[in-house]
């Protein structure tokens, strides 16, 4: 599904990540921690295109990403839902065609049950005129995830989607992701938050990446 | 024009909502697309009148001179007759014949009025000489002239009709000239809108992108906009323009040059071509600007 090779990837001529090699499964549920500035971020990013790797290779859903064409970079994006901490909109446009936007973008009917569906299922369904500016932080974060998986992505990808949320909204927010990767779908959350880690532990098997010393190091037991 | 047909389409206003309103911007490329338009009513009046122009003279330049008897009164009459004779014995003279005294009238009646006692007047006899295509020999038959009717001078129009042919063809390049100066301000000023319009929506794109927009769409949803927004503009501009053209006086009225400008018969429907030119630009420089941003935008 996502497979990294002696990546590296820095600027300035220094490394930021280093000797990256690992390889996430189809379904696979994943929490990516490590301290502020590790580089979390940063992985993520390659992991969706936003950032090329400056050495090794990066095969996303078997594609190599060296080179890629920006056409073929969109068409990855489709299969990956991405879900940011700051979670970015159309101020413009209401939350409902905010999470509808995917489908906008990539020429499908937008089947309002369907939308409908899926905004109860992220407790957004009373919000569906609302701009985003009008939600709450764990809102906005719902949104962000409902808009990330509206396109039924094989991989889904969280950056710090508990960072501005309390810690019931937490709980929602990681009980949403652990039914999505009981649906199939491969997980990425980055966190530092180990309370969260922990209460996942119950509910889903999943494994710990940590970025320390510019390296990725597979924590290895299963929560 | 037919990329112009897919912006037809219903299901393209999901996209048109993409790129939020723009405010002023919106406003001014609309504003700066009418105004080129009506400007380039202008500058297609002035090409094609002075082309008409410039046709009508050199036609006439190609086609008619005038032979004019300055001879003593009791001359008049044999040096008119020997000038007909030599005239019609040309090659190249199709024919020629003395204008009558009511002719002579109509003539002068412009400057004079109708009641000027033309009969008490010492006026020259005109003969008008029309050739054939192949004209004649302009310099042999001033010869021939001055021997067989030495009061006889003969006026092919040469000299003051050539400069005006020239000038009237002067101002119909510089029409043109006009419209394609148009054509490349608007071209400039939708760009510079254009990358204003897509600098302010940086974060647009971004999203965008996130959710897996081709640039193709992204550009799309600008490229729209702008075209839509210039074809808009233009259709008012022109209209406008056209009107203004329509209410110029009518050359029949106090004669003179300025007064035959405007559109006659067909040429009306040069205006609509205007509105999707200006889209055409519009198109065209909103995409340029929106691949070109988009690509340092990676």
């Amino acid at each position: 599904m996502i497979e990294f090779n002696n990546v590296a990837y820095g600027y300035g001529g220094q490394d930021l990540l280093t000797e990256m090699t690992l390889s996430l499964a189809p379904g696979s549920f994943h929490f990516l921690t490590g301290p502020s500035g590790a580089g979390k971020t940063t992985f993520l990013k390659l992991c969706y295109c936003e950032l090329q790797a400056t050495a090794g290779r990066v095969h996303l859903l078997g594609q190599d990403t060296r080179d890629i064409a920006r056409d073929q970079v969109a068409d990855l994006r489709r299969k990956i839902g991405v879900v940011h901490q700051d979670c970015r909109f159309l101020d413009h446009l209401s939350v409902a065609e905010n999470i509808a936007l995917p489908l906008a973008v990539a020429g499908k009917s937008r089947d309002d049950t369907n939308l409908n569906e899926l905004m109860s299922w992220v407790g957004l369904a009373e919000r569906a005129d609302a701009l985003p500016a009008e939600l709450s932080g764990g809102e906005r974060q719902r949104a962000a995830l409902a808009r990330a998986v509206i396109m039924s992505p094989d991989v889904i990808i969280a950056d710090e989607p508990t960072g501005n949320v309390d810690w019931d909204m937490s709980l929602r927010l990681l009980q949403l992701l652990v039914e999505l990767n009981h649906m199939g779908k491969t997980v990425i959350i980055a966190t530092h938050d180990m309370h969260l880690i922990r209460q996942a532990k119950s509910h889903v098997q999943a494994r710990v990446l940590r970025i320390a010393n510019r390296r990725i190091l597979q924590a290895g037991a299963d929560l | 024009m037919a990329f112009l047909l897919p912006f037809l389409k219903i299901d393209k206003a999901v996209q048109d909502r993409i790129v939020p309103p723009s405010g002023y911007t919106a406003q001014l490329t609309v504003l700066t697309s009418a105004a080129m338009a009506f400007l380039a009513v202008f500058a297609l009046t002035l090409s094609l009148a002075t082309g008409r122009l410039a046709d009508r003279w050199g036609d006439e330049l190609a086609r008619s001179s005038t032979v004019r008897i300055s001879a003593p009164l009791s001359q008049v009459a044999a040096q008119t007759k020997a000038a007909l004779a030599v005239l019609t014995t040309t090659p190249g003279v199709r024919d020629a014949r003395a204008l009558s005294v009511d002719e002579q009238r109509a003539l002068l009646e412009p400057w004079f009025g109708p009641s000027l006692p033309i009969e008490s007047l010492p006026l020259p006899v005109l003969i008008e000489v029309l050739e054939t295509d192949e004209g004649y020999d302009a310099e042999g038959l001033r010869l021939r002239l001055a021997g067989e009717a030495p009061g006889a001078v003969l006026d092919d129009h040469t000299r003051w009709r050539r400069p005006l042919i020239a000038a009237a063809s002067r101002l119909r390049l510089l029409g043109l000239l006009c419209l394609i100066l148009i054509g490349g301000v608007t071209a400039a000023m939708i760009t510079l809108a254009a990358n204003a319009a897509l600098s302010a929506n940086g974060q647009v794109i971004r999203v965008l992108r996130l959710v897996g927009a081709k640039d193709d769409y992204i550009a799309s949803a600008f490229v729209r906009q702008f075209t839509l927004r210039g074809f808009s503009g233009a259709t008012f501009g022109a209209v406008l323009g056209t009107v203004a053209v329509a209410l110029l006086p009518r050359a029949q009225t106090t004669g003179g040059f300025l007064t035959g400008l405007g559109f006659q018969g067909i040429e009306w429907l040069w205006p609509c071509v205007i509105p999707p030119f200006a889209a055409a630009v519009a198109y065209g420089a909103t995409r340029f600007a929106a691949k070109q941003t988009l690509k340092r935008l990676m």
